[in-house]
């Protein structure tokens, strides 16, 4: 491996695992990953799909976006190298697809059509967890070396972490959301209690009674009824008027 | 912040937590746990004290669990004079590392450095509780004595602070949706007084909500009282807060 090869090698795998920025954008990210693979491996094309929550292959990103290219993508939702690799877990690599008319009756085909010989998928995978593929196309038959294959893999997996460690950040922010969200309306509604005890000059008991009673019988939330009585009170009189 | 805990540091962060028994009196579920937290963050980082605030980007800010009542009150300290390291890490995103409050960090924290001395501390460490983009609030340790933190007493803060990070967030994913995490709940009903006090202040007053609040810390401060007494005064109408009161 030359010099200037190892170095291109570093320096992909260093963007690939940059995902810890604040403004990380994941459809570029998945644009990286894609263009970083067909670059490293002279490959003509490649594409990356992703599982759905139901577990069905959905195109995320691609080194290009020519129809045709796309269309190869769509039919590997149903049948293809992406499908079987996503499936088993291991990779596909140096498919013919001159050959592959039995294996993939859909897509080999369509992928001759559109100019290509060869196919390569690798799983994006960790510690069994498979979440979609990365799909590597060649105008030539069988060109791709075992080594640059666990390099590719590689890329995969570091892009794979990223992917999990992201979903797993967008998570705890929704959850964090939801408990300020909730903590914030219990202090709302606290908070309204102090000033209807105060406004009717009664204990915060009876205020929060008061506050119930009045959403009920408005047909309104009480977090809504809570926050009128602190922003806006003269829009109900009959609660908060001493 | 990158992520730089590893798995094994929080494993035995939880492993030191769960040898911590709980309180007597103190609050169930997830703050009851967060005060075990405390308070073995106090017993192995070690440090005199630690306490756990939740601040929202909005304003709202409250502590949810203390090692002791001092550290709860030093929790709140920073709250009443509205400065401190708890309040620079939040804002920040970063932990701030003051290693002698005496030395310096009055031009930081001008009304802060002084009067945490005067309670007997000396050094502070804020670590701010976050996930990606998400910001929940501040872990902060206590030392009665100046100095640096070592680095691996760093790293096992950083651990305490994403377990803390997690029990927020387990528990907000077992209440659902619309319910905040059970025990934040009890830890609420702990200051429920405090908001109630605060919407009767500001009615009182005929002020917005932040200054009826700025005005309960500050007269609680003032009285040298803690401000969870002052509240439950207040909604029982033997402290009334005039419009002069400081």
């Amino acid at each position: 491996m030359s010099a200037m090869h190892a170095e291109r090698i570093a320096e992909m795998f260093v963007q690939a695992a940059d995902t810890l920025v604040d403004d990380f954008d994941l459809i570029e990210f998945l644009q990286m990953v894609t263009t970083l693979s067909a670059e490293f491996t002279d490959a003509a094309a490649a594409g990356l799909l992703l599982g759905d929550h139901e577990g069905r292959l959905q195109f995320m990103a691609a080194s290009d976006e020519e129809t045709r290219l796309l269309e190869l993508f769509q039919v590997q939702i149903h049948e293809g190298p992406c499908q079987d690799c996503f499936r088993e877990g291991t990779p596909v690599i140096n498919a013919d697809l001159a050959e592959a008319a039995e294996r993939w009756p859909l897509f080999a085909p369509k992928a001759v059509e559109a100019g290509f010989r060869s196919v390569h998928a690798f799983p994006l995978r960790l510690r069994g967890e498979r979440i979609g593929a990365l799909n590597l196309f060649g105008h030539e038959p069988g060109r791709m070396q075992p080594s640059d294959a666990r390099i590719v893999q590689a890329l995969a997996d570091v892009a794979t972490i990223g992917l999990l460690q992201e979903r797993a950040i967008k998570r705890g922010e929704l959850l964090t959301e939801q408990l300020q969200g909730a903590l914030n309306s219990r202090v709302v509604i606290e908070q309204a209690k102090g000033a209807i005890a105060q406004r009717r000059d009664i204990d915060v008991d009876a205020a929060f009674a008061l506050i119930r009673d009045y959403a009920r019988s408005n047909g309104l939330r009480l977090g809504v009824v809570a926050h009128a009585v602190l922003d806006d009170p003269a829009s109900m009189p009959d609660l908060t008027a001493g | 912040m990158p992520r730089v805990t590893d798995e094994s540091a929080v494993a035995l962060v939880r492993a030191l937590i769960a040898d911590e028994p709980p309180a007597d009196d103190g609050p169930g579920g997830t703050a009851g746990w967060l005060q075990r937290l405390c308070r073995t963050a106090a017993r192995a980082l070690p440090a005199t004290g630690a306490g756990v605030s939740m601040l929202s980007p909005q304003g709202a800010r409250g502590v949810v669990a203390a090692s002791s009542p001092a550290s709860e009150d030093l929790e709140e300290l920073q709250f009443t004079l509205g400065e401190g390291p708890c309040i620079d890490a939040f804002a920040s995103r970063q932990p701030v590392l003051e290693s002698d409050l005496g030395n310096g960090a009055g031009a930081r924290w001008p009304a802060y450095a002084p009067a945490a001395r005067e309670r007997g501390i000396q050094a502070v460490f804020a670590f701010p509780l976050q996930i990606g983009a998400a910001r929940l609030g501040v872990l902060d340790v206590y030392r009665d004595r100046p100095g640096r933190m070592s680095a691996t007493g760093v790293a096992q803060a950083l651990a305490f602070a994403e377990v803390a990070v997690t029990a927020l967030l387990d528990g907000q994913q077992n209440a659902g949706e619309g319910r905040s995490a059970g025990g934040l709940d009890d830890a609420l009903d702990y200051r429920s007084e405090l908001y109630q006090a605060q919407g009767m202040v500001a009615v009182q007053l005929g002020v917005d909500l932040d200054d009826a609040m700025a005005r309960l810390r500050a007269y609680s401060y003032s009285h040298d009282r803690r401000l969870a007494d002052v509240a439950r005064d207040v909604v029982g109408r033997r402290v009334v807060l005039s419009r002069d009161d400081t």
